[in-house]
């Protein structure tokens, strides 16, 4: 029997353009499968040459669904550049936005794209395996699902003006306030959001008994897990410090400076795929294979930091031994902090620093106002997906002259690649190929809702080094570009 | 100072006999699109914008430099016209590289307004993406070549209102650039008192403030009237 490559392409209900290949072994066995992201975008390039002001509104493009996560890594980049610590209300404002940002992005992984899978079965009929069949199942839970999702656009419009790309967040802090009105109307929708999301929690571990199985495969290997967590090491989306835990739960790097990441984190290339392939230095690669996202935050973290996400996170914490490794369980960990979103942000509207227009006649202050003081920076933010890094340097004038971006999805590359491996050797089995194991393989991607516009934002020219070897390992030709 | 009549559109205007066809046809409440023209400055008739269609006359005339004439038929609408100046501002956004929804003018900007005014939902022609720089070495202020489209406005406001003449306009054809001062940084030109009467005066996002992010550049072009009023008549009207 020949050998055998089966081609998953386009791989649906993720964001971006990606394929999947299985190889088979003469036999008919898995013997490995690979995760291509198949799609290019050049921002890392065409950034450069443009003012630093400009960097959160271009970056922002790179991505429609966590568009946020950009403007603040990249506007906390251009803090670092002005040398300026901004007002308290912006930073405050900052962090509702991106709560918001983390509970529509999530909102939209798990009731969107991966409640088909979770709630209609992964062999259902593919035809109706969407959420147009879900809505028709489960009206009122894909209702509050999308309407979760709204609230949290809803509280980014109220702060940006618009719900996708606003060009909010600048250098120095933010645009505008919020409003007395719209503070209010967030307020209101608080119970509805807390509910929504305690329901799909309730839903979920009830699920969980019936899907061991899935559990046990997706993506279920030791790892290490990397996040930001706050100064007393609480669950953290915009500030603190990183901390690395490894698959037992034991925290092996912490106080580390976000803006020396590149002390600790290295980035590989792999010749069949447009997205990089980060890794933990002081292990190597790909030893130093990391996880980020929702379930690194929540292994990584001591506490969560609010009551409610703070108990689920006791009872999260059983699905592991020290630390959760199956990656099925980032749907959990985004339950969770859906719920810790819900919270942060009716925490953060009764805080006084964030004085609205109709309260006082005055407006708070937002915006640091400085020229070039430091001639790099480093922005560093907890995107949905994960840990996101924002590096540029800048002339004298304040022009971008080179840019370095990491993202939560590249930073999960070596985990996404091994856990389509694992679950293909599991499930898929030749001759007779189903549609339903290939479901479960690209299921396994869903977990880690990964974002593949924002992941290939890198181009340009690579710079490479190309030598040839002959089988006694002499340099036959050596080719060097960039 | 005579007066003219002249049919604009089908109907009958009065004008001085110096003025233009463009300002009878605006104090007659027709609107004809500009985009070099600024008022207070000198003309120029670069853009083309402004081409109208006068019985007689067998090519198109810009009506911000053309004087009115006793019994002229103007028409300032027709289909042909609009094809010409919808084809003037593609030509533009082909040109240099214009990215609304990136750009510190976005929704403050002349050459969006005209475009979504002449319905361009696309452009038909190649686009050339040149490099071009982008110049933040003035202390307070920015250039962006890529977002020029070279209706000099601000040559004329620095020469005529400022009376600097720190900008002007280098090379040819495509190769055309505005300068400041002997093509140097602006940040370097000596001659600019930093008045930032082009920054008022620029109709897209070319010109700006240092540190405006998106959408942020908004302008006051009343203050470049307010001021050559003052200087003309010694009126000072806000």
């Amino acid at each position: 029997m020949m050998t055998q490559t089966i081609v998953i392409d386009p791989v649906t209900r993720v964001e971006g353009h990606a394929k999947i290949t299985i190889h088979l072994d003469d036999s008919g066995q898995v013997k490995d499968a690979r995760f291509h992201v198949t799609e290019f975008r050049g921002f890392e390039r065409f950034c450069e040459g443009r003012p630093l002001w400009e960097m959160p509104g271009l970056t922002s493009r790179i991505c429609g669904i966590c568009p946020v996560s950009h403007l603040l890594a990249s506007a906390k980049a251009g803090d670092a550049i002005l040398a300026v610590g901004i007002p308290p209300a912006a930073e405050k404002l900052r962090r509702l936005m991106n709560l918001a940002q983390m509970l529509q992005s999530h909102a939209l992984s798990f009731f969107h794209l991966s409640a088909p899978d979770l709630l209609l079965g992964m062999e259902s009929d593919p035809a109706k395996r969407n959420i147009f069949a879900l809505i028709a199942a489960e009206p009122e839970l894909v209702r509050s699902g999308i309407r979760l999702r709204q609230f949290g656009q809803e509280i980014i419009e109220q702060l940006g003006g618009k719900k996708i790309h606003p060009s909010w967040a600048v250098p120095g802090g933010v645009r505008s306030a919020l409003s007395g009105a719209g503070r209010d109307s967030i307020l209101a929708r608080i119970p509805e959001a807390q509910a929504t999301v305690l329901h799909a929690l309730d839903r979920f571990k009830r699920l969980l008994s019936h899907v061991k199985g899935e559990a046990q495969v997706f993506g279920n290997f030791t790892s290490l897990f990397l996040g930001l967590v706050g100064a007393n090491g609480n669950w953290e989306h915009y500030g603190g410090h990183i901390r690395i835990a490894d698959g037992a739960g034991n925290i092996i790097a912490d106080h580390l400076d976000p803006s020396q990441y590149r002390e600790f984190i290295g980035e590989a290339v792999e010749p069949w795929s447009y997205l990089k392939f980060p890794y933990y230095r002081p292990l190597g690669y790909p030893d130093g294979m990391y996880r980020v996202g929702p379930l690194a935050r929540l292994n990584i973290c001591t506490r969560m930091g609010t009551p409610l996400a703070g108990s689920e996170l006791r009872e999260f914490r059983e699905q592991g031994n020290g630390a959760v490794n199956s990656s099925f369980y980032y749907h959990y960990a985004r339950l969770i902090e859906m719920l810790a979103s819900v919270e942060g942000i009716e925490r953060l509207l009764d805080d006084p620093d964030l004085r609205s227009r109709s309260e006082s006649e005055e407006e708070p202050l937002l915006r640091a106002h400085a020229g070039i003081n430091q001639l790099s920076g480093v922005g560093v933010s907890e995107a949905p997906r994960g840990t996101l890094f924002h590096e540029y340097h800048v002339d004298e004038n304040g022009l971008v002259k080179s840019v370095n971006l990491i993202i939560a999805t590249g930073q999960n590359n070596l985990a996404m690649n091994r856990t389509i491996a694992q679950i293909a050797r599991h499930y898929v089995r030749s001759p007779r190929i189903t549609e339903g194991m290939l479901n479960r393989v690209e299921a396994g991607i869903r977990a880690f809702d990964p974002c593949l516009s924002c992941s290939t934002h890198a181009g340009g020219m690579m710079s490479l080094h190309v030598i040839l070897l002959d089988s006694a390992g002499r340099v036959l030709d050596e080719r060097r570009r960039g | 100072m005579a007066a003219k009549t002249l049919t604009i559109d089908g109907r009958l205007v009065s004008a001085q006999s110096e003025q233009t066809v463009l300002d009878a046809a605006r104090e007659a409440g027709i609107s004809i699109p500009t985009l070099c023209h600024l008022e207070g400055v000198s003309e120029v008739g670069a853009c083309r914008m402004c081409l109208v269609e006068i019985t007689g006359c067998p090519k198109l005339e810009p009506a911000c430099v053309t004087r009115v004439v006793e019994g002229m038929d103007v028409r300032t609408g027709s289909d042909r016209l609009h094809e010409y100046r919808r084809m003037i501002v593609e030509l533009l956004f082909a040109e240099r590289n214009h990215v609304c929804a990136v750009c510190v003018a976005n929704n403050h900007c002349e050459l969006q307004d005209l475009a979504a005014d002449l319905g361009i939902d696309h452009v038909r022609y190649d686009y050339l993406f040149p490099l071009l720089p982008v110049d933040i070495s003035h202390e307070r202020f920015g250039i962006d070549h890529n977002r020029c489209v070279l209706c000099t406005r601000c040559v004329r406001v620095c020469d005529e209102i400022e009376g600097a003449h720190t900008w002007d306009v280098a090379g040819r054809g495509g190769n055309a650039r505005v300068i400041t001062d002997l093509n140097q940084p602006w940040g370097t030109a000596q001659s600019c008192t930093s008045c930032g009467k082009c920054v008022q005066a620029c109709p897209t996002g070319a010109i700006f403030r240092q540190g405006s992010t998106v959408g942020e550049m908004e302008r006051d072009r009343s203050q470049l009237e307010f001021i050559v009023t003052a200087r003309k008549k010694k009126q000072w009207i806000v």
